[in-house]
């Protein structure tokens, strides 16, 4: 009851946002802020009362919804669910609060899609059966489209329709692959497309789900459809373009939120269900069996070099985004404690980090209105505060002790490195370059000598600092005291590495 | 159950009596009323429908409902199917009445003949929902065929019109002589005109090979050819974008969703009545010819569609590509495969009428039909533009709107068959589909009108109109009874 009251509150403050007056703006910000606190203050309690001592899944509702083909209603949540949930909750308010005066035409649409996208990301991350999930998948689309191709940049229309392509393309892949699952779980009338019972039939010794040549198949169904949500190289190209055009906090839901809708698809349903397609990408014979590892790598680096060459504030970390997911893939392609739990961590903190990244390069926007970095310099004397919290920001960015960056990197790589070596000493090549980059922006930006132009740019202001200093302080919890997050998904990674021994 | 005479009959044929006396009396109607007035006909014929669909329902449900009843000794069905297709069309019927009301395309003066030939067409189209003998097929196409090409042609002032008309003629004259011929071989190897007995005999024939599967299956083709036009499915489909584009937006809007479901009727009844049971199909093999045709619609229509501007013939391809998107459900008769079809035949009815239904409205605010008109909608008319956004991502098939639910449907039922690189292709035309239907929604509403930033009213009733194909088109997917209404109508399908 109360995950689903949690879902569909911010659907709820649509309609109300819809039946505002389009005028009254101050009173349609108000509403939206409401109806996405009142997630966070549920996330909040689902996150103290959430039962950390066992895997299963609590808050259980399970009701039948299409009954000719047996697809349920079902949500639930488990240790990696309530953590995203926990973050999706937490930058929905932040994101409201950081379009509060950016927003200048349509108001009243662009919270009404927000609310609407916070829906679909919220169901997304707790629904138990495969159906529902796919629908909550796609329903992010939609709001996003709007999002980037009405507030958007310059280019907004090309980004939009792009984003909107590619991800369109994954998922119908997804949808084959689903429907193939669905017809190989039973005699028909007893198919299901219920993701425990899935779960539990795959790994059962000769069900058709159990077949390996079966699970490789849908295993790359849905690896398609997640891998152009992470992004994974080759289909990342979509995302410096969203990134660039979408408004500030439409970037900071898609760095923060819908990149983890694809790494968490991948645990859920590719790592989960397919346990043998798993093994075969990552413990397989020859080629394939390093690949997945391999595309973590790919991305790590690819993403760290491209970052190091671009020259707008935005795309750069757009592309240091690409790279961080890589060290998701490549922990998860480890298949071992340290390696998931480093994955996982990773996805909480990246959307931590890029969130305030992307929050950041927002701010100066709106003063200095491009993102050119070489434009920039000596903005450390003008703008102190704003350079203490970027400072910040880049250190646990990339990778400085202390800060929660890198906790999830070093577990993430530490687990890989019992499988992969020769990958994972490659891949700490994208912490050095990601060092480079982001020091060097540093250096652009903020030290030097003053641009006259920028003589008197005013300092961040208190409405900026409000959506920063939560994720700031995260960084810094997480940093010291990653256990706090670790805590919540401990059981359920025992679980499914349990899951993943059983061939 | 033994078939009724023709005076039995009568009492059970009364939703078909009452479509020729209405159509009559539109008619007669006409004559009386003053020019210019013709409203009053158009609201007899509406009323017309509102009769016809309470006789639909009380002949169903107190005669029809035991089971299949058999009228006119063989001629015509009555069951839950047909039942299903007449309810469907009455609504396309109603609701093209409702946009003609509202267009100002059409020439007042003609407005009689005009509605008196809705009701005509729609009485063909029960009877090709219902029909059970090939001498009954043919005719009832044919009905539905001169009437849709005087209809096509009705903006008689406008060239494109008149061409339409010219090339819908043509086209279907060929098709209904090939489809004709194929008629004459089945009936020539099976002595018969009944859809049961011509299964039964065929069944036999094969067995004991008195008849070639060859010949079967040249029939086959051949009839497809008169289906196939009616669908507009590869190769029979060029009569369609021109025809659409050429005919006034509310028969645009009744072609390319009645017809193709009376055509889709008759191809379910004729194929899964006739050919459906399982020692035909393994002896005569037809199922990847129709995978084939199911393809190439689709695609031909989705990459005909990508350069249009137009949004009409835009939609004109959209639709061809919905058929090949249903054919995909008949492609191996199975239930399922039907219960998809007749689901996506009800979402498509709303979303696609619905699209039809705003572009009526722009035609009529803006006076074209072109992408170019639409652009800045969003916030000339934001409503109208929201609901237009959501019938076009419903075509493409994205959730939560009722396309997806259709689509899925579909293609869980070609999946079932073992038919992988058919629905493959059915998915990435539905990422094809996207692009175009994007760039209506990107005119309405990425771009800017311009200068002209005047708010376009609507009226009241306009609005209630629009929501009446707005909100099944969200809710028709969530509705558990939907599902199980398509299983129901497909459950009496076979023959004796």
């Amino acid at each position: 009851m109360l995950l689903s009251l949690m879902i569909f509150i911010p659907l709820l403050g649509m309609i109300a946002v819809l039946l505002l007056p389009r005028e009254s703006e101050e009173l349609i910000k108000r509403v939206t802020l409401l109806f996405t606190l009142i997630p966070l203050a549920l996330a909040v309690a689902l996150f103290i009362s959430y039962d950390r001592s066992t895997a299963g899944t609590q808050y259980v509702v399970n009701v039948p919804w299409i009954q000719a083909f047996n697809i349920q209603y079902h949500i639930g949540i488990d240790g990696l669910s309530v953590t995203l949930l926990l973050l999706t909750a937490l930058l929905g308010p932040i994101c409201v609060i950081a379009s509060w005066r950016n927003i200048e035409k349509g108001i009243k649409a662009y919270m009404a899609l927000f609310l609407l996208l916070e829906t679909g990301m919220l169901g997304f991350f707790v629904a138990l059966d495969l159906f529902l999930f796919y629908v909550f998948f796609e329903l992010t689309l939609l709001p996003m489209y709007f999002l980037i191709g009405i507030w958007g940049g310059p280019r907004r229309e090309y980004a939009a329709i792009k984003f909107f392509l590619y991800t369109l393309f994954g998922s119908v892949l997804m949808l084959v692959a689903m429907i193939a699952v669905y017809l190989n779980s039973g005699a028909p009338g007893a198919r299901t497309f219920d993701i425990p019972t899935l779960i539990t039939l795959a790994s059962t010794e000769g069900h058709a789900l159990h077949n390996l040549n079966f699970q490789i198949w849908v295993f790359l169904g849905f690896f398609v459809g997640f891998a152009v949500k992470v992004p994974i190289f080759p289909f990342h190209t979509w995302l410096p373009d969203a990134h660039v055009e979408a408004p500030t906090a439409i970037s900071v839901i898609l760095a923060g939120i819908l990149l983890k809708m694809g790494t968490y698809g991948l645990v859920r349903v590719n790592m989960a269900m397919f346990p043998q397609g798993l093994d075969f990408f990552c413990n397989g014979m020859g080629f394939w069996g390093n690949s997945l590892a391999l595309l973590g790598f790919i991305n790590i680096v690819y993403g760290s070099f491209c970052a190091l060459a671009q020259t707008d504030f935005k795309k750069l970390v757009a592309y240091s985004s690409i790279g961080h997911m890589g060290f998701v893939i490549l922990g998860l392609s480890a298949r071992n404690d340290s390696g998931i739990t480093g994955a996982i961590l990773q996805m909480f903190n990246h959307g931590v980090i890029s969130a305030m990244l992307f929050l950041l390069v927002g701010v100066l926007y709106d003063r200095a209105h491009h993102r050119e970095i070489n434009g920039f310099g000596g903005l450390g004397t003008k703008m102190p505060v704003y350079t203490g919290i970027t400072t910040l920001a880049f250190m646990a960015s990339l990778g400085l002790p202390g800060l929660s960056g890198f906790v999830g990197e070093a577990l993430s790589l530490l687990g890989a490195y019992d499988k992969f070596k020769l990958l994972t000493i490659l891949s700490t090549i994208g912490i050095v370059v990601g060092a480079a980059y982001f020091l060097w922006t540093l250096q652009r930006v903020f030290l030097g000598t003053l641009n006259p132009k920028y003589e008197d740019l005013p300092e961040i202001n208190g409405r900026e600092i409000l959506t920063l200093v939560p994720l700031g302080i995260l960084t810094i919890v997480l940093g010291v005291w990653p256990n706090f997050a670790i805590d919540m998904f401990r059981e359920s990674v025992t679980s499914l590495i349990g899951v993943l021994q059983v061939n | 159950m033994q078939p009724l005479s023709n005076i039995e009959s009568l009492l059970y044929f009364s939703p078909e009596i009452l479509l020729v006396i209405f159509a009559a009396a539109v008619v007669l109607l006409d004559l009386v009323v003053k020019d210019g007035e013709s409203s009053a006909v158009a609201h007899l014929s509406l009323a017309g429908c509102i009769c016809v669909f309470a006789a639909v329902l009380i002949t169903h449900f107190s005669f029809g409902d035991e089971g299949p009843i058999s009228l006119f000794l063989g001629m015509v069905r009555l069951d839950v199917f047909s039942s299903f297709f007449k309810v469907l069309l009455l609504l396309a019927t109603a609701a093209t009445i409702l946009f003609s009301l509202r267009s100002d395309e059409l020439d007042a003066r003609l407005k009689g003949e005009y509605y008196a030939l809705l009701l005509a067409i729609t009485l063909g189209m029960f009877l090709m929902a219902s029909s059970t003998n090939l001498l009954m097929i043919f005719i009832s196409l044919e009905t539905v065929s001169l009437t849709s090409y005087i209809l096509a042609g009705f903006l008689t002032h406008s060239p494109r019109s008149s061409e339409a008309a010219f090339k819908y003629i043509t086209y279907g004259a060929v098709a209904s002589g090939t489809m004709l011929f194929g008629l004459s071989l089945l009936f020539g190897m099976t002595g018969s005109g009944d859809l049961g007995q011509i299964s039964v005999r065929l069944t036999e024939f094969l067995a004991s090979g008195d008849i070639t599967p060859l010949a079967v299956l040249i029939a086959i083709t051949f009839i497809l050819a008169g289906v196939g036009y009616k669908i507009a499915s590869v190769p029979f489909h060029m009569w369609s974008p021109d025809v659409y584009e050429g005919a006034p937006i509310p028969i645009t809007a009744f072609l390319s969703v009645a017809s193709k479901s009376a055509g889709f009727a008759l191809f379910i009844r004729f194929f899964y009545a006739g050919f459906g049971n399982a020692e035909l199909m393994q002896a005569v093999d037809w199922t990847l010819m129709l995978a084939i045709v199911s393809a190439l619609t689709m695609t031909v229509g989705n990459l005909a569609a990508l350069p249009q501007q137009n949004v009409k013939r835009l939609l004109a391809y959209s639709s061809i590509a919905h058929g090949g998107y249903l054919l995909m459900g008949g492609v191996l008769l199975t239930s399922e495969g039907i219960g998809a079809i007749l689901f996506y035949l009800v979402v498509y009815l709303f979303m696609n009428l619905g699209a039809f239904y705003v572009v009526v409205l722009i035609a009529n605010e803006e006076g074209t039909e072109m992408i170019a008109g639409y652009r800045g909608l969003a916030s000339r008319a934001p409503l109208v533009a929201w609901a237009m956004a959501i019938f076009l991502f419903s075509l493409t098939g994205i959730p939560p709107f009722a396309g997806f639910f259709g689509k899925w449907l579909l293609f869980a039922a070609v999946l079932e068959q073992g038919y992988y690189w058919l629905a493959l292709v059915g998915l990435l035309n539905s990422v094809v589909s996207l692009y175009y239907y994007a760039r209506i929604v990107k005119a309405m509403f990425l771009e800017d009108a311009g200068e002209e930033t005047t708010q376009v009213s609507f009226s009241t009733g306009t609005f209630a109109l629009l929501s009446v194909f707005v909100i099944p088109t969200i809710l028709i997917g969530f509705l558990n009874i939907f599902y199980t209404f398509s299983n129901i109508s497909v459950s009496v399908m076979p023959m004796q």
